[in-house]
């Protein structure tokens, strides 16, 4: 009975709590720019609207168009089951779960590039190369950050990486695993989420034929992205194994909602990068999480 | 304490190495490579326990002229040849910084395989010195512009300064000075060399240097 109603507890941690991120970051930039911006609450109204709404298909498209975004959000569901949040702990736990939420990410991708070349439009397809170009150099990142946590704390096992401090490294390992946050959720250096210009789209292009609930559960699903990349960072970065739960999760709420008000800082104050810089910032990311790996091999000495 | 302290410095100065390969504009590759020369210059005070004035003399020595004048004489010459600020690499960006982290790894790698003296052996000086150096033969080869090879030269200098602070107790004062005033004279007479190729041929492009003109 009791594990059932952690379940139910997680569930709504991350099924209720995720949309509350976008609305977040799009006050912070209503607040940065002067406006008085959409509510908070925005993308739950959105949703409820999308899912009354009919599904519009193509003739070309299969049946798959409806059900890949559905297998994308439960991918993501399945990696934040296995972050562990705070003081809670995980929801499932074993060893080497590490490695299962990278293929879980990954799996999530390619469900969404798949659903996006359905409707055979030569745009989503330009949205679709995009979107992976960026993602080998992003996932090499994020493998790299990974493991350098797993070397830290000798285990592949979640729970057992996020709990320790990472020392020296974790300047490094913060500000690589910020822009792996920043270009795995299309937020601005590398994607404008606000604009529906051909030229700056990636994210926007792959959803543009979907329609009604399916485009509902891709919302959020990559609401829930963004609050996944955004607990790992927090908890990678910040040592709370030590602390009281109460304090602990306070802390995680902290992180998460300072994090989030960077993303917002920064889609305000930065312009999108023109395209052929990107690959640069992807493997400065990389770089950094490299030798955040190298710093926790080597113990800070070599 | 002190050796943590120097290391931390070693891993600074080897991350500016890493933001002079990836930049792309020459400002912000004069101010990486400045940075690093005060850096550099700082670690001399680190390294001795009781201060000495002509340890000073060198720190601060130092400290000027790779900080202050040469790129003070950098900007200079960048002004009075009105170049446009973008770099034009040979090797591009991504590959350079790729090239430079593959180096700076297997530098603090393959540093313990080198016959070191016991009080170098955990101190990155060997290592950052080694990656410095790399960095600057990657600036001087990759780019075409000719005060970006002129960073690059003196990047390699900063690893070759690296190390000497090895041997800071057996190396003389008039030494380390007679260094740093080759190389500010260097830098001047490069600038002048900067100048000339800018009236002869329109352009910084060493690549033009090449051909033969009448």
């Amino acid at each position: 009975m009791n594990s059932i109603l952690d379940l139910i507890l997680r569930l709504d941690c991350w099924l209720l709590l995720a949309p509350l991120l976008p609305g977040i970051i799009n006050k912070v930039k209503a607040w940065v720019a002067g406006r008085r911006g959409p509510p908070v609450l925005q993308l739950y109204y959105d949703l409820a609207r999308l899912w009354k709404k009919g599904v519009v298909m193509s003739t070309l498209a299969s049946p798959a168009f409806v059900v890949l975004p559905a297998v994308t959000w439960v991918a993501v569901l399945g990696a934040a089951m296995l972050l562990p949040l705070g003081p809670l702990g995980a929801g499932l736990s074993f060893r080497g779960d590490a490695l299962l939420l990278l293929y879980l990410l990954a799996l999530g991708r390619f469900c969404t590039a798949w659903a996006a070349m359905e409707t055979g439009s030569a745009f989503e397809g330009m949205g679709t190369v995009r979107e992976v170009s960026y993602a080998v150099l992003a996932e090499a990142a994020m493998i790299a950050a990974v493991l350098s946590l797993s070397v830290q704390s000798g285990s592949i096992s979640l729970a057992a990486m996020l709990a320790p401090a990472m020392g020296a490294s974790a300047a490094l390992l913060a500000a690589g695993l910020f822009i792996v946050l920043l270009a795995e959720n299309c937020r601005v250096p590398f994607d404008d989420p606000a604009t529906h210009l051909e030229l700056t789209m990636i994210h926007e292009v792959m959803v543009l034929d979907h329609s009604g609930p399916p485009l509902a559960v891709i919302l959020h699903g990559a609401a829930m992205k963004l609050l996944l990349f955004t607990v790992l960072l927090v908890q990678a970065v910040l040592p709370m194994a030590h602390l009281k739960p109460l304090l602990a999760a306070a802390v995680l709420a902290g992180g998460v909602l300072a994090v989030t008000v960077a993303v917002g800082l920064v889609e305000s104050l930065l312009a999108r990068f023109a395209f052929r810089r990107v690959p640069l910032l992807l493997t400065t990311a990389f770089l950094l999480c490299l030798f955040a790996l190298l710093v926790a091999w080597k113990g800070g000495l070599p | 304490m002190i050796d943590s302290n120097l290391n931390v410095l070693i891993g600074l100065a080897m991350g500016l190495n890493l933001l002079a390969l990836g930049t792309s504009r020459l400002p912000a590759l004069i101010r990486a490579m400045s940075v690093q020369g005060v850096i550099l210059g700082v670690m001399p005070l680190l390294m001795e326990h009781q201060l000495d004035w002509r340890v000073l003399l060198v720190a601060v020595a130092t400290i000027c002229g790779k900080g202050l004048l040469i790129p003070g004489l950098l900007r200079r010459a960048m002004r009075t040849v009105q170049i446009d600020r973008e770099l034009e690499p040979l090797i591009g960006f991504v590959p350079s910084l790729l090239l430079g982290a593959a180096g700076t790894i297997a530098a603090l790698a393959l540093t313990h395989l080198l016959p070191l003296l016991p009080e170098h052996a955990g101190s990155l000086l060997v290592p950052g010195a080694l990656a410095t150096v790399l960095t600057g033969f990657i600036l001087l080869i990759g780019r075409t512009k000719a005060i970006s090879q002129v960073c690059g030269y003196l990047i390699l200098e900063n690893g070759i300064y690296l190390f000497g602070l090895l041997l800071i107790k057996a190396m003389p004062l008039l030494v380390e000075a007679g260094v740093l005033l080759d190389l500010t004279v260097g830098v001047f007479i490069l600038g002048i060399i900067v100048d000339r190729i800018q009236r002869a041929f329109d352009s910084l492009d060493t690549r033009k240097l090449t051909a033969l003109h009448e």
